[in-house]
């Protein structure tokens, strides 16, 4: 994207375009202060997002704080995935109904909601794509997931700052947001407030942006965009070691580190439900007491339980070691195998919302040291 | 004589013993046949023969109080049975049930015992014959243990 | 009979209505369940479908019949789960739901001029029992073909009367044995790999399908190696936990394959060194 492609968009440019997005039928969603930390939430307007809010990662630890700043996305990865919209935690399947020995199935309708999702860092973007690839092109796609997709507006924002557990740089996927965007946004702190440096990335974004953008950007204005970007790329705290990851873990299945990170894992699955990419799913079937209705729901199933892998007689994976060493071998090695790309994106979120602080990153160059 | 060790050698349990060994062991061989019905030896016995099944089947029983008898094993034409002819206080600890007629030729264990005494390099012979089976029927004892067709198999 | 009503769903998660048509005992605790699917589209001997009880649950289940009976589908279970105790609860005219077939069957078409070997323990007869029917059916067009079964003991034996007819025929060997036995029984006893050795006359030219629990394969696939098979002539049906039976649900992963779409029959090369882990 050339620099004279990039225009200037103000708050009120921003909030025009949430606007806009509400008159064209999106559910508007975005970042918000709920319950302690940033969570994804309906929006009506730019005085609904975060301004103002910062946040302290580490392994096992999340704090909101003030950033002293009146930047609005000051902050980096809460711990919802935009997952929970386009693979809800439930989605019911089907329902029948029974008449004697009649019985119909009732499909449920593919979902006609569109989703406007504001603030979506690179990192996430990468986790869209990946999970289009395993929900979209396989032989079989995920209808509702399908149905969303197909609809979703993305208004992409470049991280303005690392956080404690982010690793983006080293997995290729930030913290810059290159494409699968519509919009992307950077925010330029300013005396009057912030203003952004925005780009379309599609012909949807770009009618809209004509008509929020104030002006073109200037050369300086795109200039400290950029520097905005690389001085976060360089200041990330933590990195993927630079391996060939899927060889390391196939071929170290029975390496003394799975037992050392068996005895601290809780096999709570926080990992899994915060991850962006995980896409796991398992199914519940109820039925009225009369008998007469039933119906299947889908649900975000975790690797780490029991029952993930029980057959007859017991699980495959009974041990927290067997089920660690799942999850990140598919994350990282046999992913690759099967969706041509790895699983994780460098989010961090599994860092930080895993009670004991395990470290993806570190348990990963543990196995690399042999 | 003669006759006695072209069979003894052309039964898989010593395909190709050499010349010398076959002429020193067929002195311990004789020829038995068995009917329906009939053991080869009871459990508690004293173990004094090893068999090389030719024809027929034999099962391996123990019988337990109140659980009746229960096969375990049952052996055909080129198996061996008996291991405790080989093992002190030589006694045999399961039944040999005959399942269908059977011709075997039957060792004398003591013959058997002091031939290997007298030339180690025979009885190193014998055992390199004899701990393969040994081994396969503890590893099959194994899975039979595990009772992989059970309900959780 | 009113899946028909319905208009045809795309949707791979939703099942179609189909209806009990017999059902028998084959076994302790085992049912085979004759099934009229009338949207069914035939099956390779291997795949599986996915069995619904409406409101209990679904679970994946071997066919058991004969391929060339189109819409007559047969499944053999064992009733040890809420579900499978539902589907041998059930009577002849009760609906249940079907998706399927799924996943990939045995090599039966490139079985031409080549000995087969059959190794099955246990209920892992019921995902052979069509490769069987489909062998006898074009007999003509493949070598020696020999079943060996192993079973718990004499009355867990399954399809037992379909395997004494097939013993007395003159192409296929059978060789049946069990782990124990009390008097009546005449077979074999000792575990099923003893008599692999004898049912393989040219390793060469000899392909074995397996299946049974992972364990017996395990030792199976051992016995067959060692009876001079090469490991891309061994065939095995593996099994794992299963919800979607498209790829979507993440289940049923063997280290890099998913079961349901890329098994559960796999040849032994491929999946050799996973075979040999604990826990994968």
């Amino acid at each position: 994207m050339e620099p004279e492609d990039r225009v200037i968009v103000a708050i009120a440019g921003l909030n025009a375009l949430i606007g806009a997005l509400d008159r064209d039928g999106y559910r508007v969603l975005g970042p918000t202060v709920r319950d302690g930390v940033i969570a994804c939430g309906d929006i009506s307007g730019v005085d609904e997002l975060p301004a103002g809010w910062s946040d302290e990662q580490d392994g096992g630890r999340y704090r909101l704080t003030r950033s002293g700043a009146e930047t609005i996305f000051g902050f980096t990865s809460g711990a919802q995935a935009w997952k929970r919209f386009l693979h809800p935690p439930r989605q019911r399947l089907w329902r029948a109904t029974r008449d004697g020995d009649r019985v119909r199935v009732h499909a449920e309708p593919a979902p006609d909601e569109r989703f406007a999702f504001i603030g979506v860092r690179a990192c996430d973007l990468h986790a869209i794509a990946i999970q289009d690839r395993v929900l979209t092109e396989g032989a079989y796609p995920d209808p509702f997931y399908t149905a969303r997709r197909k609809e979703l507006f993305i208004v992409a924002v470049n991280c303005a700052r690392a956080g404690g557990t982010c690793f983006c740089t080293s997995m290729g996927t930030g913290p810059a947001a290159t494409s699968g965007f519509d919009i992307a946004l950077t925010e330029l702190p300013g005396e009057g407030g912030s203003s952004f440096v925005a780009q379309a990335g599609s012909p949807r974004g770009a009618a809209l942006l004509r008509d929020v953008a104030d002006r073109p950007a200037t050369a300086e204005e795109c200039a400290a965009a950029e520097a905005i970007v690389a001085r976060t790329a360089a200041s990330m705290g933590r990195a993927m070691p630079d391996h060939d990851l899927r060889a390391l873990l196939l071929d170290n299945p029975d390496h003394p580190r799975w037992d050392d990170v068996a005895d601290r894992c809780l096999t709570c699955g926080n990992c899994t439900m915060v991850c962006p990419t995980c896409f796991c799913t398992t199914t519940e079937d109820s039925a009225d007491l009369s008998g007469t209705e039933s119906t299947r729901t889908q649900r975000w199933e975790s690797c780490f339980t029991m029952d993930f892998s029980y057959i007859h007689g017991g699980s495959v994976r009974a041990s927290s070691r067997a089920r660690y060493r799942q999850w990140m071998t598919h994350k990282l090695a046999t992913w690759i195998d099967q969706f041509g790309t790895s699983g994780c994106v460098g989010c961090g979120r599994c860092i930080t919302w895993c009670p004991v602080g395990i470290d993806i990153t570190e348990e990963v160059a543990a196995i690399a040291q042999g | 004589m003669e006759d006695l060790q072209r069979i003894i050698r052309a039964h898989p349990f010593f395909a190709g013993l050499s010349d010398a060994f076959s002429e020193l062991i067929g002195g311990c061989a004789r020829n038995v046949v068995f009917a329906e019905g009939d053991h080869l030896f009871r459990q508690g016995e004293e173990a004094d023969a090893l068999y090389l099944l030719r024809s027929g089947q034999v099962a391996l029983e123990i019988t337990a109080p109140g659980r009746g008898t229960m096969t375990f094993l049952t052996l055909g034409p080129g198996d061996v049975v008996g291991v405790s002819w080989l093992v002190p206080p030589y006694r045999w600890s399961y039944d040999a049930r005959v399942v269908e007629p059977t011709r075997a030729i039957a060792m004398d264990a003591h013959c058997l015992r002091r031939k290997c005494e007298d030339d180690p390099a025979l009885g190193y012979e014998l055992m390199k014959r004899f701990v393969p089976v040994l081994s396969q029927r503890l590893q099959a004892a194994r899975l039979q243990m595990l009772d992989v067709y059970g309900p959780d198999g | 009979m009113d899946q028909m009503a319905e208009p045809r769903m795309a949707h791979p998660l939703v099942p179609r209505v189909a209806h009990v048509r017999r059902r028998w005992r084959d076994g302790p605790d085992v049912w085979t369940l004759e099934i009229e699917d009338g949207a069914g589209s035939g099956f390779m001997p291997g795949q599986f479908n996915m069995l619904t009880v409406f409101g209990v649950g679904e679970v994946p289940i071997s066919l058991s019949g004969d391929p060339a009976d189109g819409n007559r589908i047969r499944h053999t279970v064992r009733a040890v789960g809420p579900v499978t105790r539902a589907l041998a609860r059930l009577r002849p005219g009760d609906p249940l739901g079907l998706r399927g077939p799924f996943g990939t069957g045995w090599p039966t078409d490139a079985l031409d001029g080549r000995d087969v070997v059959i190794v099955a323990g246990g209920l892992g007869l019921a995902p052979l029992r069509p490769a069987i029917l489909q062998l006898l059916a074009r007999r003509d067009r493949i070598g020696r073909l020999t079943l060996v079964y192993g079973a718990r003991s004499p009355d867990q034996i399954l399809f037992a009367r379909q395997q004494d007819r097939w013993g007395r025929r003159s192409d296929i060997e059978v060789a049946v044995t069990v782990d124990h036995a009390t008097s009546p029984w005449r077979g074999y006893v000792g575990v099923v790999t003893t008599l692999i050795p004898r049912a393989v006359s040219d390793p060469a030219n000899t392909v074995a399908l397996v299946c049974g629990p992972e364990i017996m394969m395990r030792f199976a696939a051992a016995a067959l190696t060692d009876a001079g098979l090469p490991e891309t002539a061994i065939h095995l049906s593996m099994e794992r936990n299963m919800k979607c039976a498209v790829g979507l649900c993440g289940h049923c992963q063997f280290g890099a394959d998913f079961l349901c779409r890329d098994g559960p029959v796999f040849r032994l090369d491929r999946i050799a060194r996973r075979l040999a882990l604990r826990e994968i």
